[in-house]
This record gives C-alpha cells, structure tokens and sequence, in this order.
C-alpha cells in the first residue's frame, strides 16, 4: 500500500533556503534544506557569512593585543575566552598567579555563563514561540550586565582580563551586588520552570526530538551541554582543572536521553550549580594583589601551547605555535559551536522544519565563533 | 499562566516591575559608572593643560592604529636642549576597538576614558577627532609630580 | 431624540424619497456605518494588543504617540498606506489581488450580525448562528489564494497550515456552537439572548457549556490564527507565512482582518455563554442602549483572556495542532453534545 502510494502522487522534493536573514537562526547562517512535503531530507550548511579572519589578525599583533580580539568571538562568553588567552601566557612563562586573582576570574566566568544561559533560555522561549520569556530573560541579565559595567567597564565585550591578571581591582560595590543577584536570581529561576519546562505544549515540542547518541556523540566531537544531554562526561572544569575551580564544589550534570529536552534541562542545571559555585566563593576572596607585573614585551619560548577552557557553549580551545617572537606564528582557535552544528544533520534527519527550529536553539550556536 | 498574570495585573496599576526606561527623555540625568569606557580622551585641569609630550607609546600599544601622534621639538626655555612636545594628538573613533591598551601603555598617564556614549554622526570625519584642545600646553614638571 | 434615532432617520428618508430609495440608502447608510466600525475597532484592537503586550513583558507599550498611545496605530495605518505595493514577478496577479477582499468581505458579513445592543443589531436572520459560521469558512479562501497566488515557496507552505488549521478547528467551533444551540432551542441571536435574561448560558447549563466554553475558547484561537496556533505568522520560522509577499495597504488589510476575526468569535462567545449585552442580575435592563456598554466589557474581558494565552504559551506543531484537533477535541466535543441533550431532556438545566 505503502509503495502504491508514493508511487501514484509522486511527491517531489525541493530545496528551501533558510537564508542568511532569518529570526530563527541565531546569527548569520545559510541552511539548504531538502524537503519532501515537511519532512526534512538533509541539511547543508553554508558558512563564512561573517568570516573576520581573527586568527590571521592575531598574527600581526602582540600578545597583550590578542586578548581584546577574543572578546569578540562567542561574545556571550568574552570573559571565558579572553581567561584562555592568558591562561595560556601565563602557563608558557610560568608566571605565577596569586589567589585573588583566580578566584575573580572565576567569579565573573560563572557569572557570564549565567548570562550566557539566561539569554539561550529567552530566545529559546521565542523560537518555540512563547514570546514574554524574552523579556523576562533580558531582566536577569541587566543585572549582571550591571554588575559586569561597574566593575570591568563594559557590559558584553569586557576586556577585562590581562596577561598577569585582571585590569582593574573589583569595585567595593561587587560583593554586595552579587549577593542581590543571587538572591533574586533564586526566586526568578523557578519561574523559568513553571513557564517553560513544566509546559505540556513546550514538552511535546522538545520530547524525542534531535535524539543522538553517545556513540554519535563522541564521534561527531560533540562538546558542552550537547554533549552532556547525551551522557558524554566532558566539562574542562573538572578533567583539567584551573582558576579556582578545584576549591569550589559543583556537579557535573549528564543526562543519557540524548534528545532535546535533556539538552535543555542541562543547561538549566548548569544555571544552579553557577549559582552554587558564586555562592561559595563570594565570601571567601582572598587578599591579594589583582595583577602581576609582567615584561613590556612578551616574548613566549618556541614551541606549542595549548589551553582549554569551560565556555558557556563548550570546549573553548587556543593553539599557539610560537618561534620565540613577540608575534605568534599561528594561533588556532577551536570553538565549540564548529562541531556541535556538523551533528545538525544527523540530528534531523526525518523531522519538520518546526523542528529544526528548535534543535537549532537547544544545540545554541552562535555563528560569529563558528566562523571566527 | 499565572506568572504573565501575575506581571500584568501588577505592572497595570503599579508600574513596578517595568524595566524600561524612557530614553530620550532621560537624557539629562542618566548616570553612568565610573569605569564605563565611552571614548579615549586627553586629561586637561583647569589651566587647559594636558600631560602628554608626545613619545607615541600608545600609537604602538594600539592593535589596530587608532591614535597617531604628531610632535616637533623646540627649544627649552631653561636648558636650552632641544625637547618634544605635542601637536596633534588625533583618534579615529570609528577604529578604536575600546581595548584600554593605549592607556595602559601611556607613562604619564594622560589618556583617560571619557563617559560620553553619543558617537553618533551623520559623517564619518566628525569620527576623527583632535584630542589636545586648542591652546593647552604640557604640564609643567613640579605640577606633574603633584 | 437619540432614543429613537433609527426610528426617526427612518422617517425622515420616506419623507424625501420613496420606499425602495429610502430602504437602499438606508442599506448604503448602515454599510458605512460598519465600514467604519469595522476601521475603528481595528485601531482600537491592535493598540490594546500593544499595551497589553507590554505590560505582560515587563515593559510599557506604545506611549508616546497621542494619549496613552493611542495615535500609534493610525501611525502605523499611515505608514503602511503610504508603502509601494509589490508582488512576485510570476503571480498570479488576478488571485493575488483578490485574496485579501475575501477576508474582508466575510469579516463585515459576520459582524453584521452581532448585536451590540438591543436595538443595535443589523442583521437579525432566523438562522443568525449559522449564518456566522458558513460566513467564516469562506474566508479560509482567501487564506489559500494568498499562499497559493504569491509563488513563494515560504507562503505555499504557509497557506497550506493555515488553511488546514482553520477547516479542521471549524468542525470544533461548530459542535461547540451547537451545544449551546440545543440548550437555546433556537438559531436566531436576539432570540438566544431573550432566553438568557433569567440566567447567562454558562450557568445554565453547568457542565456540557463550561466544557463547551474550553472547547470554544481553544478552536477560537485556532480559528483567528493567534498563539499557540499562529503557525501562519511563526516569524521564527519562515519569515511571515502566506503574507510575505503583501505590503503595504494588502497587507494591512490582513492585519485588521485577523484582530477583527478575534473580536467576532469573541462576540459570539458572549452571545452564546455570558448573555450578550444583558447586565448581570438585569440591573440596567430598562435603560436604552445600556447594554452597549455591558456589551463591550463582556467582549473586552474575552478578548483579555485571547491575548492571555498568546504571550504565555508557546506555538503547536503542525501535526500537534491536528492530533490535538482530531483525536481529543473532536470525540469530547461529540459527547458534550450527547450530555447537552440528556440534560435538556430530562430538564436538569438549572
């Protein structure tokens, strides 16, 4: 019956192009969609549209200047990108780091993968289509972006870390703005719950969607919260530590569904073990200087140097070949969306364009580190 | 259903969780933070008198060559020796990245960050501005050391 | 004077012309007459929206334009007016242009029979119920003509949801409506109000009409392609579905269409469960045109409850949309009715 069918309507398929201008892909990002009726065939992937060759520019500048550049990169996780950087200076010249300023750092990080996460979650409501939980999601992170302007000096791309430690010592407003946020910030993530994942519509929406497995997983190099959903135990803060993560205490969270609503209960999981690591470490800051001084010019010895950090979105990775000059020779940055976007297809192969939508939000990309 | 509820009834007559703020009305009191990096501008006191003699040490500490400097030398008025000083100290806001390289770079600490955000023009040379005002000369020596 | 004003123009047409030219320019008086309420509450609608938008996500809407922003949508209707009318070089141009006068057209015919009081109604037919719905499915063809006409592939696949969604969720509002016929005995709408004056229908018949009142209220949502059922305008998904390619005054006109679709099944959910324009416990019945007054709270408050669930909830799936519809909604619509009956039989309405 099955044959007789397909073979008297003869369906055709046809390509679609979810262009580069569209509100559901989270930056500039060309998909080819193959289509029969609704039902999606195969996904091509167009990139490049904003292509900026951050790492040929990180060839002609120094090493103090580089950092601004990776600012720029996954900018809802500038702060963890730039630690990369300097961690990696600070590793190859041995320069040591006093207390203070590790756990700064670590401080402002989990506070940018808070605002990293808030973010995904408002734009995932808006991509499902349930359009408040923007706005409610945007309320969170004013606060932190207040936090993040009183004390680093900007609000998105802060340019706070430098090689040797952080620019500025924190504001004698930082301690007690924290401690608001978190408090606030633990009434409002329960309400996050009751609107979106309690939600039947939301659930049946993301159940048994965007399945992948372990095996797949670990095949496609599939890395941070994606990865987690589907059981792959992968958070750089726990297999190489560093900063001032091995005294704090915190979960690592992995799911084994593997499908859409495990990836996003990760990521909600992720937002209270920040919490539980901000509350731990904010009265316990040590005493201390907040930067070290180091030469005018940095000069790193010859050979390879390799950091990865913890990014909101996964495994940030910075690759330097140095041949002992004050440029780098070549500087690779490996960003996590690059491969968790290449599962896309395998993802969702045999589902609808609605679908696809909300993959495309739960895998949360963000096309300027996907082409650097 | 009840927390968009719950947001609606308050804010209708209370207006208390609205975030918002009406922006071209405020402009006269909105404050900023005090290490808010609006643009890169040249320390003048009340004399109209800057700090910088002109050494271009922030030109090389710009990644992507927003600053150029401009000096000449002339005469000491004491010494006789021939010294710099500064003539045209010019920003190009369109390129500058707001790393702060440049003043970290500066040892005389003349550049500093303004908390104007306004950058807005209808042509781009009103971008490139001329950071010394006119008629300011350096600091002297024993006010520097103040 | 105003008491019996319609009386009265009434006469003072026969005075100057005969009856078959005062009975026709009576039709062209009452034609404009809805033409501009059709303009005005169009107006008045999408500004609500705005407002009630903004206060639901923690922000105030338009405010700034008038009083309260209430110039905004006159703004917007001048900006729209003013925009070049474009279309795709290979469509259809006689569909392409025709299909937003279907909606229109269908919308005036509905709303020339709700009555905003009681002496204010345009239209009383005997079959007045029915009339409504049949008026409605015709617009689904606009829908499809749109999708269909613009030759995009974007608006083809958007007018084929649509235009599923609104035949499948017709069926629901239909049975929904005749449940609350069988409780009235009768089709024609003043009719069904004389009938509530001793008790609104909801609690009338208690169970079968709240049931029918769920049933209503969801298929209504559906109907007027609002959330959680707008996959037509799913912006997040492909671009602007069967109206991509309308700009300017076509695309305005679908824009009023749909807020105008919103307030008729709105109406008739206050026609058929909350009593129309009756005043509860009959406190203002004898004063003239009060009920337009009561009328327009009723509506007012449903409309609330319509744009309560587009900014909570998130958007159906195509196939969720029509599992929902026709494997829950459809059977417990039919055993409602069967309920309905046994109660009225057996006289256990209160």
């Amino acid at each position: 019956m099955e044959e007789f069918l397909t073979d008297t309507l003869k369906t055709q398929e046809y390509f679609l192009n979810m262009g580069p201008q569209h509100p559901a892909t989270h930056g500039v990002l060309r998909l080819l969609l193959k289509l029969d009726g609704e039902i999606i065939q195969n996904v091509d992937m167009d990139l490049g549209y904003i292509h900026r060759s951050i790492e040929k520019m990180c060839e002609r500048d120094t090493y103090k200047q580089i950092v601004h550049l990776t600012d720029r990169l996954d900018y809802l996780s500038s702060h963890m990108n730039n630690e990369a950087v300097c961690l990696l200076v600070e590793k190859a010249l041995n320069i040591e780091i006093p207390d203070r300023i590790k756990v700064i750092r670590t401080l402002v990080d989990e506070l940018t993968r808070i605002s990293s996460h808030v973010l995904w979650w408002g734009v995932m409501g808006m991509d499902i289509g349930a359009l408040t939980t923007f706005m409610y999601g945007f309320r969170e992170r004013e606060m932190i972006n207040d936090i993040f302007e009183e004390t680093c000096g900007a609000r998105l791309t802060m340019n706070y870390n430098v090689i040797g430690g952080v620019r500025y010592d924190l504001h004698e407003n930082f301690v007690k703005r924290v401690k608001d946020f978190i408090v606030h910030f633990k009434k409002k993530l329960p309400e996050y719950d009751t609107l979106l994942s309690n939600n039947v519509i939301f659930r049946k929406r993301l159940e048994g969607i965007g399945y992948i497995s372990k095996e797949d997983a670990v095949a496609y190099g599939l890395n941070g919260p994606a990865a987690r959903a589907s059981g792959v135990s992968c958070d750089i803060r726990k297999i190489h530590p560093y900063s001032a993560y091995d005294r704090a205490e915190f979960d690592e969270i992995i799911f084994t569904e593997g499908d859409s609503y495990a990836r996003y209960k990760v990521r909600i999981k992720e937002m209270w073990e920040s919490l539980r690591i901000l509350e731990q470490l904010i009265d316990k800051i040590p005493e201390g200087e907040h930067r070290v001084k180091t030469k005018a010019v940095i000069k790193l010895p010859e050979g390879d140097y390799l950091q990865r950090v913890e990014a909101a979105r996964g495994d940030f990775g910075v690759y330097v070949k140095s041949t002992g000059q004050k440029f780098p020779y070549r500087l690779k940055l490996r960003s996590p969306g690059f491969a968790n976007l290449t599962a896309l297809n395998k993802m969702t192969k045999g589902l609808k364009i609605a679908d696809l939508v909300a993959i495309l939000s739960t895998i949360d990309i963000v096309v300027p580190d996907i082409d650097r | 259903m009840r927390i968009t509820g719950k947001y609606f009834f308050v804010n209708l007559f209370t207006r208390k969780d609205v975030i918002t703020e009406q922006y071209p009305n405020n402009i006269d009191t909105l404050e900023m933070f005090d290490r808010f990096r609006g643009e890169i501008t040249l320390y003048h006191n009340e004399n109209n008198e800057h700090k910088c003699d002109a050494c271009t040490l922030c030109v090389s500490a710009c990644p992507n060559g927003s600053l150029e400097v401009f000096g000449d030398k002339e005469p000491d008025p004491e010494t006789g020796k021939l010294i710099r000083y500064l003539v045209k100290h010019i920003y190009h806001l369109e390129m500058c990245t707001m790393c702060g390289l440049c003043i970290e770079a500066c040892p005389q600490d003349a550049l500093e960050w303004g908390q104007d955000f306004h950058h807005v023009q209808y042509d781009r040379s009103k971008l490139t501005k001329v950071l010394n005002k006119p008629g300011s000369k350096i600091m002297s020596k024993e006010k520097k050391k103040k | 004077m105003i008491l019996n004003i319609f009386t009265d123009i009434h006469n003072l047409l026969l005075e100057h012309m005969s009856g078959q030219a005062a009975h026709i320019t009576e039709l062209v008086l009452i034609a404009i007459a809805y033409l501009g309420i059709f303009a005005i509450l169009g107006l008045f609608l999408v500004w609500l929206e705005r407002r009630v938008a903004g206060f639901f996500q923690l922000r105030l809407g338009p405010n700034r334009v008038g009083p309260f922003g209430l110039f905004q949508t006159i703004a917007d209707a001048l900006k729209l007016v003013s925009k070049e009318l474009t279309g795709t070089v290979k469509a259809d141009k006689f569909l392409y242009g025709t299909a937003p006068y279907f909606v229109i057209v269908t919308a005036l015919m509905a709303m020339a029979l709700i009555p905003f009081s009681q002496e204010i109604q345009a239209f009383d037919i005997n079959i007045g119920v029915f009339f409504l719905t049949s008026v409605s499915s015709v617009g689904v063809i606009g829908i499809f003509l749109a999708g269909w006409a613009s030759n995009n592939k974007y608006s083809l696949i958007g007018g084929m949801r649509t235009g599923i969604q609104m035949i499948s969720y017709e069926l629901s509002v239909g049975m929904a409506i005749v449940t609350m016929v069988v409780l009235a005995g009768t089709l024609q709408i003043s009719e069904i109000i004389e009938m509530q004056k001793d008790g609104w229908f909801i609690f009338k018949g208690h169970i079968p009409a709240i049931i029918a009142f769920m049933i209503f209220m969801i298929a209504g949502t559906a109907e007027s392609n609002r959330t959680p059922f707008d996959l037509v305008e799913a912006e997040s998904e492909l671009g602007a579905g069967f109206h991509t390619e309308y700009s300017g005054m076509r695309f305005a006109y679908y824009f009023l269409a749909e807020f105008v679709n919103m307030f008729i099944i709105s109406s008739v959910a206050v026609v058929l469960f909350f009593g129309g324009w009756l005043s509860p416990f009959g406190i203002t019945d004898g004063i003239p045109f009060a009920g337009l007054f009561w009328f327009t709270v009723k509506v007012i408050g449903v409309i609330f409850l319509f744009m309560w669930f587009r900014w909570t909830f998130p958007r159906f799936r195509i196939d969720q949309l029509l599992t929902l519809e026709w494997k829950y909604l459809l059977p417990i619509n039919l055993v409602n009715i069967v309920l309905m009956a046994l109660m009225v039989w057996l006289g256990l309405t209160l």
